[in-house]
């Protein structure tokens, strides 16, 4: 599947989206759920928790192993996105449709170190 | 470099995602292992199983060597062709490995071993072999090589048959734990009604050379390629053991759910690990756990209970409950039906002990009284 261009992404497998409000939305990448297998489990961050650049902040589990999703910048939790919670094998069908939290960065500076999609497919 | 099994290129073409296992590459799945789990449960699933060691044992000594070597007992095996599951331990009582031996005559042994154990496993037989007259032979490389395809689910004896009618006589009337020698494709195959599942089924050991061409046969009779992802959530649904997870050498049968493939019935009879079992205290017990809230048991998770506290050995995720489960070791006094904390991460989540058996031809074992 290609890497949609309009999306950010980290080395760890997570991509960003940036909205119009300068708030993040954040998911992991297709290359991420089918390296995982069939996804079972969220557990996603607190409304309201701030997060360091690189933190682990959620952690989604196939029926294979558990792993860490990182916070791609610095900032707030604004939401938690319970349907995907709730219908955790969603992320298998489309990884670029179900997000998992979304962040209001702290410093946008941190924003010009994720990778766009060509740098992101390059370490794949 | 990892090892291949003589199907590798099968798996490429069907498109298996490959992982080491044990020093061999090994699909992990072939798209999703739930689905392929759920054939298994429903249809029927096959597994390349040619990374475990079949050992042949021939000599006059071969039975009087078992009695020695296994702490199941051997002698239990009068009929040609049964099969008897045991472990090997050590002297201290712990374990070695366990492993399957298939008796064809009191001169005449199939043993098949786990891939990971098969070196440590030759070597410590191969230091126990003085002063028998019989021969050990491996039979996983050499110059005839076996490979082994499991084919598991409530339909996979009557499609294994449809692609191999020649086997159908033979092969349907074999009861569980049995196996017979069957003459096909100008070669024996061993088919042996065991398995790794709690499903019905058989596994096949055939000459390398022929086991692409029983490969796609299978495919063709609808039988769906599983790889080793739904071979655990299938064993770990159905209670069974995974060597180096559930148990090792530093626990004893008796602390692994394994007491009852222990046989001292014969009270003459000196296997090696014996004295050590007699003496050695049993601490822990082995048991099943049943997650109540969402999330997903996985091993090395600690275990609090009111007796002390223990360890997961072995979780996942069942495909067949849609709920966490897990074997645990748990101090002994711990009774079946309680509820325990396990810690996750940062949180402490409520799990029930139950026996260590979830789920057995297709069903549920959870509904009935005596596991809740």
């Amino acid at each position: 599947m290609s890497t949609p261009s309009n999306l950010k992404y980290t080395a760890s497998h997570e991509w960003i989206k940036q909205e119009a409000d300068g708030t993040l939305t954040i998911g992991i990448t297709d290359h991420a759920q089918e390296a995982l297998g069939d996804i079972v489990f969220l557990e996603l961050p607190g409304v309201g928790r701030s997060v360091k650049v690189g933190e682990a902040c959620a952690v989604v589990e196939s029926v294979k192993a558990a792993s860490d999703i990182y916070a791609p910048v610095s900032g707030e939790i604004i939401e938690a996105n319970q349907a995907a919670a709730d219908a955790p094998e969603n992320i298998n069908a489309d990884a670029w449709a179900n997000w998992l939290f979304r962040i209001k960065p702290a410093n946008p500076a941190e924003l010009d170190a994720l990778l766009d999609a060509d740098a992101y497919a390059a370490t794949l | 470099m990892p090892q291949r099994t003589p199907l590798y290129a099968a798996h490429l073409a069907a498109h298996a995602r490959m992982v080491d296992f044990a020093g061999w590459e090994m699909p992990i799945n072939y798209g999703s292992q739930i689905e392929e789990h759920h054939a298994v449960r429903q249809d029927a699933g096959m597994f390349d199983v040619s990374h475990m060691c079949a050992l042949d044992l021939v000599g006059p000594d071969a039975t009087s060597w078992l009695r020695r070597l296994l702490a199941n007992d051997v002698a239990r095996l009068t009929q040609s062709g049964k099969a008897l599951y045991s472990c090997l331990l050590d002297e201290a009582g712990g374990v070695i490995d366990d492993l399957i031996v298939y008796f064809f005559t009191a001169t005449h042994y199939r043993i098949v071993v786990n891939a990971g154990t098969a070196h440590k496993d030759i070597a410590w037989m191969r230091t126990h072999l003085a002063g028998f007259d019989v021969e050990l032979n491996e039979r996983r490389d050499g110059a005839h090589p076996l490979a082994m395809i499991a084919v598991q689910g409530p339909a996979a004896r009557e499609r294994f048959c449809t692609a191999f009618p020649a086997t159908r006589s033979a092969a349907m009337q074999l009861a569980p734990f049995q196996a017979v020698e069957c003459p096909i494709n100008a070669s024996a195959w061993m088919i042996a009604r065991t398995g790794y599942t709690g499903e019905d089924g058989f596994e096949i050991t055939l000459p390398a050379a022929q086991a692409e061409a029983a490969w796609q046969a299978l495919l063709a009779a609808g039988v769906k390629p599983c790889g080793l992802g739904a071979r655990d959530t299938l064993r770990l649904e159905a209670g069974m053991n995974l060597y180096g997870q559930d148990m090792d050498e530093t626990v004893s049968p008796y602390e692994a759910g394994l007491r009852w493939t222990v046989d001292l019935r014969d009270a003459a009879r000196e296997f090696i690990g014996k004295s050590a079992l007699a003496t050695r205290r049993v601490e822990q017990q082995f048991v099943g756990l049943l997650l109540l809230e969402r999330g997903v048991l996985r091993a090395h998770q600690k275990v609090l209970t009111a007796q002390g506290a223990g360890e997961i050995t072995s979780g996942s995720f069942s495909p067949t409950l849609n709920q966490s489960i897990a074997l645990a070791r748990l101090p002994v006094g711990v009774a079946i039906g309680s509820e325990v904390e396990v810690e996750i991460r940062d949180k402490r989540l409520k799990a029930r002990v139950v026996k260590p058996l979830f789920v057995r031809h297709g069903k549920s074992l959870l509904a009935s009284p005596s596991s809740l």
